[in-house]
This record gives C-alpha cells, structure tokens and sequence, in this order.
C-alpha cells in the first residue's frame, strides 16, 4: 500500500490555513452610522424582557430597568457595568456599544431559586465575533475533509486490502 | 489497537506503581470525598434554601461537575469512579472493611445482575429521568441532597443483593456517560499482554487472592479493550501475580474503534447526552424566561408539556435526524453493512462531539458562578458563619465575555474530531476510499448543523 507522502501534506491544509488567519484577522470598518437608543427594560423573576437586545456599533444606549417584584441586578458582560435595581424605583444607564458582538447581561442579585439562569442578550452588530467563529468552523471543517480525502488517512488497522491511496500529482 | 503508541506508565514510573500497590490508595481519597459528600448532604438538607448560598448545590454543581467534566473524564476517564463516595458504604459493607483486604466472602446475597439489563439502557433513563427535573434539582439545595442520597441508598441496596459494583456499572446515571466518554481518555488501565493472562489459570484478578479483591467491575482484564468497562479501582494491579497490568498514555480516543461493532445503548447514550447538552444551553444559558419557567415546574402542565418535548428530542428526534444521515450514507456506500449498523457504529462519532458540547455548556455557567465556591466554603450552611473569611466574597463572574471564545475552541476540535472518527467509521463499511469520503458526508452534515446550531446560541 502506498502512503500518502508526509512532505506533501502540508499543501494540501496550508492554503485553509492561510484562509482561516485572513478570516481572523481581516479588519471589518463600521457599516452604519451610531444612532441613539433608548430601551426599557422590565425585571422579573428570572427574565429580563426584552430578553434580547440588538444595537449597533457605536451606538449610544439608554437603559430604563425597572423591576416589578423583588431586588434584581443588572450586570452587563464586557461593558464593566453593574447596578442594583429596587422594585419601583428606576434606573437609567448610558454607554457607548464600542464592543462588537454578544454580551450576556445577568442578575447579580439573589432573586431566588433560577436566580442564577436569569439572563438576557445584547447583541452589538455587526457580530463580527459570531461570523469570524462560523467562518473559521467551516474552514477547518473543509480543510479536514480535503485532507481526509486527498491523504485517505487513518488507523492502518481498519484499511483493508482493497484501499488504494491515489498519490498526489 | 496499535500497541506501539503506548506509554507504559508504570514501569516508567516505579514510584507511581507503589502507590498505586498500597491498599490505602483508593479507600483515603473516598473517605476524603465521603466527607465532602456528607457534608454537601447536610447542607442540603438543612441548610439555606437559597442554592447559590448553599455548600450542597455549589460543591456539587459546580466544583465537583467542573473538575469531572472539565478535567477528570477528558483526561483520566473513569478515574473518578475509583474515588466516587456513593458507592463506598456498600462496598465497604460487603467487604466488611475499608482499608485492609479482608478475609472471607463478601457479605452480599450475590445475585447475578440479569442479563437483560447488562447494558446502558438502565443508565440512560436513569440519567433522562434526572434530566427533566434537573432545573429543580440544580437550583433546590433540599431536592439535590435527596437525590444524592437516593443514590447512595441505592448503591447500598443493591451491594446488598447484586455482586460487587453492579451499581456503578449498570445503573448509576453518573457512570453512564463518564463510561462513555472515558473511552476519550489518553489513559488506561490494561494487561501488557493478554497471551500471559490466557496461560495464567488461576486468574487471581478474577477471583482474588490475599493482595486484594477480585475485579468488583466484574470483567476479565486480559479481554479489556475499552475504558467503558474499567473502573479504575487497581484491585487487579494487586493480585496479579505476574505483574501484567499497567497503565498507558495512550492516544486519546484510542476506544473509539475497539470493538468490532458498536452497540445500541451507547450509541443512545452518546445521543442522550448531546441532546441535553444542547437543550440545557437552550434553558438554562438561554435568555428565553418562559422556557425556565416551565422547566421549573411552576405548573405542572407546562412542565408535562417541557418533559415530554425533553424525551422526544433525546430519543426520537436527535436520533432520528443522525438516522437520515445513516440512511444517506448507507445509500452512498457499498451496501455490505445494514442501515441499522451504519446508525449505531457512525454514533461513536458523538462521543467526541458530546464531551465537546459539555466542556462548553459547562463552560458557561462555572466560570460565571464559580466565585460562590469561596463564599460557601465559609458558610456552607448559610448561617451566617465565616470560617475562613470568604463569605463575603461577592460574586464575580471570571472573564464572561471570553468565554463564548472559550466555547469555539473547544467545540471546533470537537467537531473535527467526530468528523475524523466517522471516516474512520466510512473506512470499515466501504469498498474504497473515495467511497468512503463520500459516505462519511451526511453524518458530516449533521454534526456541522449541530455545531453551527451551538456557534449561534453561545455567539449569535
Ligand atoms: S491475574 Fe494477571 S496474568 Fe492472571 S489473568 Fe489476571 S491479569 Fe492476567
Ligand atoms: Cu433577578
């Protein structure tokens, strides 16, 4: 049986590896201009509504949280930002969204049992994040398959005598 | 498999190997973790309600389930077995002993475990059965000690009636998938070589001799060929006269392959556990409160309708899915292996996958909780005490926007790591290997959707 020569497998995942650094680290100018954003948010033993919140870069948020049963905070991942928030009395936040991408915000006061899985989402777009993790998924998944499939590599114990592994040209 | 890619850990280290020859080795760190369990029990039960305030939810859900399952299963496999507390009073009751190796037989009726239930399946409906109420149990420090001493009763009961760990082996929930993904595991316990066993007759590590006990997991060492079967426990690393076992550094994964074909409910295991993986993600990391709710058991409509979507995603419609990728590559393949062959040998593929989807659910809710570890280790009860000065430590999340990061890459090479066992899998049912690359893809397929549905609910 022939094997696959070490030398040449290099060539055949380099080039989705050259890819997938592109896919990391091309720059990515903001897509629209900032706006400002004034949002509410209400809440309640254990969920934050909305639930998900979408802004974009550069945007200048105002938060209103008012909760309506018992003392809830309000922490937000990435942003440094954390209040607590009495039953009827409410709170305005501002920030800047510079930071692109998903950011969980959480109760950081004990609310009771599910208090711990009391979250909600901002997303500030464009998700470069998100697409970069797709994108660098697919690649490798598709550099692996083109090496699986060029190089038929694997266990000798499972090639039967059958297999043929075709040289590279 | 190949042999030559083995580190044989004892003879290189002879200081380990007389470790691991002291009787005291298992039984000190169980008695160290029975301590720990009793005292997570305690808390539990008459401690604070408040679970994020309570010794018995933290210790368990959090440091206990991160050590397991970020480091113990991928790196030793079973090795938590060997040191787990629940099933140590039954089996220190049928010996008769903690430490020293007793004499006499083991106080046990000594049933035979019927042959029916030498399987998984107990396991994974054991584990479905926790699963559905787990939202309660995770967050109710008095229902989380009730099941862990559920569990201990029941290791009790049947030491009493069933032969050494039946328990662990065909029916703790826990074991199930640590069996499982142990198979992952770049160690293992195994004879150097199975031609010294199969001259030896007297076969001390089945039976036992005056060094130790027999095989309490009940299996023959010299026909070990997965980590599945193996609890750890050293037992035959002492009474083998002809200093045959060891244990290896091996290549992780090495079980995957082993056995010539795969089996039903493991296939259903790797199933199980992926699914809760991904539907925990929904509900509990999810922002969606409606969905807690009814996990929660507020109404019990609501949660009837939420257990029984549960089931259904677990048992029918993840396999179903995995089976029409089956059924695709069957038609793409040479034809020489049934459907239902295709199904449960390409399932193995899960095991990299499942453990890959934990480590990053998992991911997400230790690193944002774990700072209640220092607060209640000094007010395990919540009663106000301060033991060591900690209980004040706010909670502070440890680099929640990194860990979405975190979570890509551990389930990239997740992913490409099932992706590489199922074409080992297309290898062993194809005629060629470009049939092989082509009858790899539907499963191909499936996993991409799966990992693509977790990039959006951990980043999107
Ligand atoms: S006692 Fe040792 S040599 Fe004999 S069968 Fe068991 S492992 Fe093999
Ligand atoms: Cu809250």
């Amino acid at each position: 049986m022939k094997r696959f020569p070490r030398r040449r497998r290099i060539t055949v995942w380099l080039p989705f590896a050259l890819l997938a650094l592109a896919v990391l680290v091309a720059p990515i100018p903001r897509l629209v201009p900032p706006q400002e954003r004034e949002i509410t948010i209400s809440l309640t033993q254990f969920e934050f509504s909305p639930a998900r919140l979408r802004v974009n870069q550069g945007d200048r948020v105002t938060l209103t949280l008012a909760a309506s049963d018992v003392v809830h905070g309000f922490y937000l991942e990435g942003y440094g930002i954390e209040e607590r928030i009495e039953p009827g009395v409410t709170k305005r936040i501002e920030f800047v969204a510079e930071r692109r991408g998903k950011f969980r915000y959480r109760c950081s006061v004990n609310c009771g049992a599910l208090h711990p899985f009391m979250v909600g989402e901002l997303i500030v777009g464009p998700n470069i994040p998100f697409w970069r993790a797709m994108g660098l998924t697919l690649l490798a998944l598709a550099g692996l398959l083109v090496y699986l499939q060029r190089t038929g590599a694997g266990y000798e114990e499972v090639v039967n005598e059958s297999f043929e592994i075709e040289e590279a040209a | 498999m190949s042999a030559q890619r083995r580190t044989d850990l004892l003879a290189r280290y002879p200081a380990l190997k007389r470790l691991l020859l002291s009787r005291a080795v298992q039984p000190v760190p169980m008695l160290a973790t029975l301590a720990f369990f009793a005292l997570a029990v305690l808390a539990g039960l008459f401690g604070t309600p408040a679970g994020s305030r309570n010794f018995g939810i933290i210790f368990v859900w959090i440091v206990w389930w991160a050590l397991l399952i970020l480091l113990l299963v991928p790196l030793t496999g079973r090795l938590w077995c060997a040191i787990c507390p629940i099933p140590a009073p039954g089996e220190w009751l049928q010996r008769r002993g903690i430490i020293r190796r007793t004499g006499g037989k083991l106080r046990t009726l000594g049933w035979r475990w019927p042959r029916r239930l030498k399987n998984m399946w107990l396991q994974n409906f054991g584990f479905l059965g926790i699963a559905i109420f787990s939202t309660v149990i995770l967050t109710r420090p008095r229902v989380s000690a009730w099941v862990l001493l559920g569990l201990v009763l029941l290791g009790v009961a049947l030491s009493l009636l069933y032969e050494k760990r039946v328990f662990c082996k065909y029916v703790c929930p826990v074991g199930g998938f640590i069996g499982l993904y142990s198979m992952l595991a770049p160690l293992e316990l195994r004879v150097r070589d199975p031609q010294v066993c199969a001259s030896h007759t007297s076969k001390d590590c089945v039976t036992g001799n005056e060094h130790g006990y027999g095989c309490p997991w009940l299996i023959y060492p010299g026909g070990l060929r997965r980590n599945i079967d193996c609890g750890l426990c050293t037992e035959c690393l002492k009474t083998c006269p002809r200093d045959n076992i060891t244990l290896n550094l091996r290549p992780a994964g090495s079980d995957l392959l082993a056995a010539q074909e795969g089996r039903l409910d493991e296939a259903y295991k790797g199933f199980i556990m992926l699914g809760c993986a991904l539907l925990y993600s929904v509900v509990l990391l999810g922002p969606w409160g409606w969905l807690k709710d009814w996990a929660n058991l507020e109404r019990l409509p609501y949660w009837a309708l939420y257990a029984l979507g549960f089931l259904a995603f677990n048992l029918a419609i993840l396999p179903g899915l995995f089976w029409l990728a089956a059924a695709i590559a069957h038609r793409l393949s040479s034809g020489k292996s049934s459907l239902r062959r295709l199904f449960v040998d390409y399932s193995y593929a899960l095991v990299p996958f499942g453990l890959a989807a934990w480590i990053a659910f998992s991911l997400g809710f230790v690193l944002i909780n774990g700072s209640y570890a220092l607060a209640v280790l000094s007010d395990p009860f919540g009663w106000g005490w301060d033991l060591f000065g900690t209980a004040g430590v706010p909670w502070t999340p440890l680099w929640p926007d990194l860990i979405p990061f975190l979570q890509v890459g551990v389930l990239m090479p997740g992913l490409l790591f099932a992706v590489w066992i199922a074409y080992q899998v297309a290898r062993r049912h194809s005629d060629t290997l470009p049939q092989a690359g082509r009858a790899m893809l539907p499963v191909t397929g499936f996993l991409l959707a799966v990992t693509l549905v977790f990039l959006r609910l951990y980043l999107g």
